[in-house]
């Protein structure tokens, strides 16, 4: 017992964990800024926003140093439990769900709101990253990329059914964690180029994206003239790319119901609308670009006091620290982010375990995903989805999901010496 | 598996890329460009301003024409309205239940969270009475506001009035005035705006997404306060102009009073005049319409924009000139036989027997136009026959000394510098060959010389000053410093030496006060008056009626020039209006009788508004020949060529003169 206490402490990764404190609590600090009101100076409370985010932080904290607690092996061999408790709650929201903005999301107990969505991605890369760690699995082959898939896809298609477009989309990013483990770089390739073409089939003229696939395709070929199995493979390629064009075009204005095809080019931000998503994009990007270099100060923006920006304190905190912080403050933030999500990577390189591995990929690659469509969608580069920031967005249910989806991560490292 | 390994570094690049992808952005809309900051503030910070109360404006004693009166608008935030009794406050405002839903509408619609006004310009009264009650009326307030206020209802042009600036006012004074901001539109009003207006006041205050204002910015630091506008000392004497409206009241005519010794204006009398009262509150757009359609004019500001040939008022003047040329002394007689012959070509004097020998003095007692021919001949011709062109140039540029053919310089809005000829001018209609014999009719003030009644006035206070003037001007004071433009206190010398004026004053006296003199009517029981009388021929009613003089003789303290149009000859209103006002002023009393018996209620009662054109058929221009003194045209050469352009020419000064 006190062999294993001593080895429990200095295994576990520290830096990470002042990481995340730190961000909780610039989180918490901004939080308090969106809700302070210079005119009521009441004790702190705790039925406001800031005061549950504290609650959220410390409990988290709690429930993260007591993952450190079970074994390392639970994970991996509860992970299809846990996978199927997650696919069951999303299945119960939709059922029993309390229906919020259009999105059926949150399961009501007491006063808490829980959100299956935000669970259901530890609950799907426990359970990737168990698959994949199991005997003689290469990813080169249709079958494990074929299973991989339906896992992935199906907490998605439950998501999309609330309908909540962002936390769906965020189940893209177990793509690179399938890529680092030999999922072939074509795939990729042919699943964001078909990803991109229907983008760019909705605002684009056909003549030149034809134009441009035959001059790609043409420039291939030409490159590998003198191996006639590879451009006959371009030739097929290219010939299908052309055929998607009209197909894509087809479903999205035939098959496709009108709100549907409403929403995917709000989300691409092909239609403005600046009393919805349009205006937050808007406020938000007044606020972070009144910040200037070094911010008005703290509880000094009058965006943020005054309300101007929509949702301030959950899908566009990042507005508040742009304008009170200023420059300095996101490069601050980013700079976590970016330390921390390399960190991350690093210490899944040196598990021993394939399903330690695994995990630390999807999880820095979720984590990836939520700060660059967050932060990108304040400053307007990124189409409003609705995803919050990694542990700096208030709200119970995601704070939680990401502290139990790094401390999971931070348990399994703990333990990278031993076999799961 | 060593190969898989690399795409971790293709991974971790993608992540720094995406960093440095973000954090550009952010440079970009933090630091390079500062668009947002700008649109931020525009977000939250908004300027109220204070409005100053508006400076006062008083008589040269110190009695109010314009000051603030305190009105109240009621106004309404629609959201904290509570159910109430909606009938009681109908009643106390006085509007119907109908136009209380219509209002409440257009209250919701302009802003929820806003206050916006529900009624404007309650009475005091009706303030009273609300004020008691308004704990029932939640969600509505009373807004206290000045607007002007004129206490004797006088002064109408003079004072002008104040209305709300337009686009063009906006932008000419560079960022001042806001929409619903009120300007000085006319008159005294316009004319100080800047100084009467005072500085607005500003505070910077923050406002929340739903319009709702969260405090100052900064702690006020940026804030100002408002400066109240300065008070305006006017050189009006507030009983004289209100004795002249009354005098003037339902005729079409202009009197101005001007003390000789400052060049201060103390009446500036335009009739018809307006109550400038109608100018204020609910009902001033459908009264400036009403004025503005008045086809007497009534926003036609006659003093200074009035055009009347100056008539025997030119005679003194030319007099004078005369003298200063040395071509006459004040010795020199000339024989009058009733006529006067240039060339082939005979002008009649207005007295048909003729007046014999006569000097300066009788000339002008007696107004005799041969005289006057006579001179003006000397003038043109002393440097010889072929240098006539040469020698009106100087002589108009020595008229020109007296204040005629270009403004004066008031400090008033609008004033109007009739044209004086050159010879080049005469060259033009009369081809080179024209002589003095052409033009003899501007030696008795009439043909192409015109005047506004405020230059008269101004002759009459050079005569007065005994050769010089200061420009004329309605204000005596600006502020607590009293200050005066320094051009109001500037002597302009007009060339004459003052030795030559004692005979022409002497001729003016003799006009009023002997039974020879024209202008009997002007004479006040001890009050040395010196004066001339004018009749201005008009081709569309009956002559104009003219007085000219100052008094007393000696150290003069009133000059006064006035004019009534169609009132007949200058003797029959003009004369007397003038001394009543005259004596007014000198001994704040009215002895009430004149020469010929009239009484002052009777100047007052009677009506001389022409008969409207378009209401009678086109009569040719009669001259009334049933007066002793009455007119005949003695200037056939007169062009009348313009007159006939202007529309409703009735009320138009614009006309032929003789005189008396």
């Amino acid at each position: 017992m006190q062999q294993q206490n001593s080895r429990f402490f200095f295994n576990v990764d520290w830096v990470t964990i002042l990481i995340y404190m730190a961000l909780c609590t610039i989180g918490f600090f901004n939080i308090f800024s969106v809700r302070y009101d210079p005119d009521k100076s009441e004790a702190f409370n705790f039925g406001a926003e800031y005061g549950k985010q504290l609650i959220f932080v410390i409990s988290g904290l709690v429930l993260g140093l007591s993952i450190l607690l079970f074994d390392a092996k639970f994970f991996s061999v509860f992970a299809p439990i846990v996978y199927g408790v997650t696919i069951v709650l999303l299945i119960a929201v939709l059922v029993v769900g309390r229906n919020v903005g259009g999105n059926q999301a949150w399961i009501p107990i007491g006063s808490f709101r829980l959100q299956p969505s935000e669970f259901a991605k530890f609950g799907t890369a426990l359970l990737l990253a168990r698959y994949i760690s199991s005997f003689n699995i290469k990813l080169n082959t249709l079958k494990p990329i074929l299973i991989c898939a339906a896992i992935i896809v199906a907490p998605m298609a439950l998501i999309m059914l609330q309908p909540d477009a962002g936390s769906m989309l965020v189940f893209l990013s177990f793509m690179f964690p399938l890529y680092r483990e030999g999922l072939p770089g074509n795939l990729l390739i042919i699943f964001w180029g078909a990803v991109l073409l229907f983008i760019l089939n909705l605002f684009v003229s056909p003549t030149i994206l034809i134009i441009s696939i035959l001059v790609i395709g043409g420039l291939f070929a030409y490159n590998n003239k003198k191996r006639m199995q590879k451009v006959i493979n371009i030739g097929i390629v290219t010939l299908v790319a052309i055929c998607y064009l009209f197909v894509a075009k087809y479903i999205f204005e035939n098959v496709l119901k009108p709100h549907q095809r409403t929403r995917i080019e709000l989300i691409l931000g092909l239609t403005s609308d600046n009393r919805g998503a349009g205006y937050n994009v808007i406020q938000s990007k007044i606020a972070i670009g009144a910040g200037q270099v070094t911010g008005r100060g703290y509880l000094e923006g009058t965006q943020t006091k005054y309300g101007y920006v929509p949702a301030q304190s959950t899908d566009f905190i990042f507005s508040t620290i742009g304008e009170e912080w200023g420059f300095i403050g996101c490069f601050v933030v980013i700079g976590l982010y970016a330390f921390l999500l390399l960190r991350i990577i690093n210490m899944a390189e040196r598990q021993r375990s394939v399903f330690s591995r695994v995990y630390g990929y999807s999880i820095a690659c979720i984590f990836f995903f939520h700060v660059f469509i967050n932060i990108g969608m304040t400053i307007g580069i990124m189409p409003v989805i609705g995803i919050p920031l990694p542990f700096i967005s208030y709200g119970g249910s995601s704070l939680w999901s990401f502290t139990i989806l790094l401390f999971i991560f931070l348990k399994l490292d703990s333990n990278r010496m031993g076999f799961i | 598996m060593d190969q898989l390994f690399n795409r971790k570094y293709i991974i971790q690049g993608l992540f720094v890329l995406i960093a440095l992808i973000l954090l550009g952005r952010l440079f970009y809309i933090q630091v390079a460009s500062d668009k947002y900051f700008l649109d931020a503030n525009n977000n939250a910070l908004r300027k109220k301003f204070i409005y100053p109360a508006r400076g006062v404006i008083t008589d040269r004693k110190g009695k109010v024409l314009a000051q603030n009166q305190p009105t109240y608008d009621l106004m309404v935030i629609p959201n904290e309205v509570k159910a109430f009794d909606t009938l009681s406050l109908c009643n106390i405002i006085g509007i119907s239940m109908e136009d209380f839903r219509k209002k409440f509408r257009k209250a919701v619609v302009q802003s929820r969270y806003q206050a916006s006004i529900f009624q404007k310009l309650l009475s005091v009264q009706t303030y009273a009475t609300l004020q008691e009650r308004m704990a029932n009326f939640k969600g509505f307030d009373v807004q206290k506001r000045t607007i002007r206020y004129y206490p004797d209802s006088i002064g109408g042009q003079l004072l002008g009035y104040i209305r709300e600036a337009n686009a063009t006012e906006i932008e000419r004074h560079k960022g001042y005035y806001k929409p619903g901001d009120y300007i000085g539109k006319m008159g005294l009003e316009r004319q100080y705006e800047v100084e009467l207006r005072g500085t607005k006041g500003v505070k910077n205050i923050l406002y929340n997404a739903h319009n709702v204002p969260q405090g100052s910015y900064a702690d006020g630091k940026f804030d100002s306060l408002a400066i109240a506008g300065d008070q305006i000392t006017t050189t009006i004497d507030v009983e004289i102009q209100k004795l002249g409206e009354q005098l003037l009241r339902n005729k079409v005519g202009s009197i101005v009073a001007i003390e000789p010794a400052t060049g201060e204006v103390l009446a500036f009398v335009s009739s018809p005049g307006y109550d400038p009262n109608l100018m204020v509150g609910r009902e001033t757009g459908n009264n400036y319409m009403k004025i503005l359609s008045n086809p007497y004019r009534p926003f036609f500001s006659r003093p200074i924009k009035g055009r009347y040939s100056p008539g025997s008022a030119f005679k003194p003047l030319d007099a004078l000139i005369a003298l200063q040329d040395g071509v006459v002394n004040e010795l020199t007689t000339v024989f009058c036989p009733g006529y006067y012959v240039v060339g082939n070509r005979r002008f009649r004097c207005d007295h048909a027997s003729g007046d014999g020998n006569v000097a300066v003095r009788k000339s002008i007692a007696r107004s005799c136009n041969v005289y006057f021919y006579d001179i003006f001949a000397r003038m043109m011709l002393k440097k010889g026959r072929k240098n006539q062109h040469k020698a009106y140039d100087e002589w108009q540029e020595k008229v020109r000394k007296f204040g005629i053919g270009d403004t004066l310089g008031i400090d008033f809005p609008g004033e109007s510098g009739y044209k004086l000829f050159t010879s080049e001018d005469y060259t033009k209609r009369y081809s080179k060959y024209w002589n003095y014999g052409s033009i003899l009719s501007v030696s008795i003030g009439q043909g192409e010389i015109t005047t506004t009644p405020l230059q008269m006035a101004n002759i009459m206070a050079i005569i007065a000053n005994r050769g010089h003037y200061i420009k004329p001007h309605l204000v005596k004071g600006i502020g607590d410093t009293k200050y005066i433009h320094p051009k109001y206190k500037e002597k302009h010398h007009v060339g004459i030496d003052a030795r030559h004026f004692e005979s022409v004053i002497d001729g003016m006296q003799d006009a009023v006060n002997t039974s020879w003199g024209t202008a009997t009517e002007s004479r006040i029981p001890n009050i040395l008056m010196c004066g001339k009388t004018g009749t201005v021929q008009n081709v569309h009613g009956k002559n104009h009626s003219v007085f000219i003089g100052f008094a007393p003789r000696d150290n003069p303290k009133i000059a006064i020039a006035v004019i009534v149009e169609n009132g007949g000859y200058g003797g029959a209103y003009a004369a007397p209006m003038a001394s009543f006002i005259t004596e007014k002023y000198l001994t704040d009393s009215l002895k009430g009788r004149r020469i010929n018996g009239a009484t002052i209620e009777q100047y007052k009662a009677d009506n001389l508004l022409p008969v409207l054109k378009d209401k009678l058929p086109k009569v040719k221009p009669k001259v009334d020949t049933s007066k002793v003194d009455s007119t005949k045209k003695s200037a056939p050469i007169t062009p009348v060529s313009t007159a006939n352009n202007i529309n409703k020419a009735a009320i138009l000064p614009k006309n032929n003169a003789t005189t008396e």
